[in-house]
């Protein structure tokens, strides 16, 4: 009888730690167990990546349609090639349409913003969006602000 | 040239019983007991007062904890005006850190202690001579269940501490304190990851849980055979094994968040 109640213990404790690690799963870190989204890539070319970091959000009109895969750079033009996954609902994306790396608030994290274009011509898998706005850095911001009040003195 | 040698005895010496505690749980993990019934048995007693008599300690600790880091968390926050983001700082702060290492130091204060001293005392009490007397080995028998317990409850105490902690700062942050609950779980779940911070807390957590009960058991069935030689060995069973845990943190730690 004694083991009985024991057993009663120790599973309802196993139990409860299962529980607890599903709702760390589920509620803490919003893991979701659908399947993983069908998404395609598409590349953008910046200037300047400015603290753009890997699984940072790509958005159209502040509504979340990707992320980041991967931020290297390209050796032949010396600039930030960032690749993305949207996924794959969001497929009328037009070729001409420009991307920018925004801030999320005043010290928020850095994503990508899309302005859409007018063409008719949609981006597919590998295309390559060429309009693209460099991430605001404050330095640069500054010393143009600078320049300017120096020169108006004059 | 007295004292070099001094220090290279020591040395040896030190090598010498990590050693023999490599040697011991090697043993005891790889000659569990044959019978699987019997096995079972004695692996649930031991789950039961090691992981259930736990409990308690830990899910109070965790509460206050979470209640504790919420408070302090709100007011530096609410200085920047940001004081949503006590629901992230609580979610990071107890899934990497504070989970794992908190209640691995409570784990070696409340089980690892009791273990020492229960191995101990069977062994002053010539019980583990007696056991390979009727021909059954020690080390399967007392050593074993209670190495296996151990593993297994600590990972999971650490999961039922974070969760408490993160109920315990909720309630106080978004009951009492006013945060709005919305932002609360959104800025938690958009920085949380569960490859990078459940799982690596989960890892951190089964590390300590082998380097406390290793440490515990290994105390207990090392110990001098005397009354005072298991309270020097339940005192060195908390305090290597908190050092155990505070040392491992760093390294996992570094091996697994240091890249940013």
């Amino acid at each position: 009888m004694r083991s009985k109640r024991t057993e009663l213990f120790v599973g309802s404790f196993i139990l409860l730690g299962i529980l607890a690690f599903v709702y760390l799963a589920v509620q803490v870190s919003g893991l979701a167990f659908t399947d993983k989204k069908d998404t395609y890539q598409i590349v953008a070319r910046f200037d300047d990546i400015g603290g753009l970091s890997n699984r940072a959000k790509v958005t159209i009109a502040g509504v979340t349609i990707g992320s980041v895969e991967s931020i290297t750079l390209d050796k032949e033009l010396y600039m930030g090639l960032v690749t993305m996954n949207i996924d794959s609902d969001v497929n009328n994306i037009p070729t001409d349409s420009s991307i920018a790396i925004l801030t999320s608030g005043l010290l928020g994290e850095k994503y990508l913003g899309l302005s859409i274009g007018a063409d008719d011509e949609m981006l597919t898998d590998g295309g390559e969006i060429f309009d693209t706005q460099s991430a605001l850095v404050l330095e640069t911001l500054i010393s143009q602000f600078l320049f300017k009040a120096g020169d108006s003195e004059k | 040239m007295k004292m070099v040698a001094l220090l290279g005895g020591a040395l040896l010496d030190w090598i010498e019983s990590v050693g023999r505690a490599g040697i011991f749980l090697a043993q005891s993990i790889f000659r569990l007991p044959v019978r699987f019934k019997e096995s079972i048995n004695l692996l649930i007693k031991q789950l039961y007062s090691v992981g259930v008599l736990s409990l308690v300690i830990v899910v109070v600790s965790g509460a206050f904890i979470g209640m504790v880091l919420a408070l302090q968390g709100y007011s530096i926050l609410a200085k920047f005006g940001s004081e949503e983001a006590v629901g992230q700082l609580l979610a990071l702060a107890l899934l990497r850190e504070l989970g794992p290492v908190v209640t691995a130091l409570l784990f070696a204060g409340r089980a690892g202690s009791s273990l020492t001293a229960e191995i101990g005392l069977m062994k002053a009490t010539e019980q583990l001579s007696s056991f390979e007397m009727m021909g059954v080995d020690p080390l399967r028998r007392v050593i074993a269940p209670r190495f296996i317990a151990g593993v297994i409850c600590l990972p999971l105490l650490s999961l039922i501490f974070s969760t408490t902690g993160i109920i315990g700062g909720l309630v106080v942050s978004v009951n009492w304190l006013g945060v709005h609950d919305g932002a609360f779980w959104s800025l938690m779940q958009q920085s949380v990851y569960f490859d990078t911070d459940i799982v690596n807390g989960f890892i951190k957590a089964v590390c300590f849980s082998i380097a406390v009960t290793w440490i515990a058991v290994y105390q207990g069935y090392e110990c001098v055979p005397t009354s005072e030689g298991i309270g020097k060995a339940t005192t060195r069973t908390v305090v290597l094994g908190s050092l155990a845990i505070l040392a491992l943190d760093f390294v996992l730690t570094a091996a697994m968040f240091g890249d940013f």
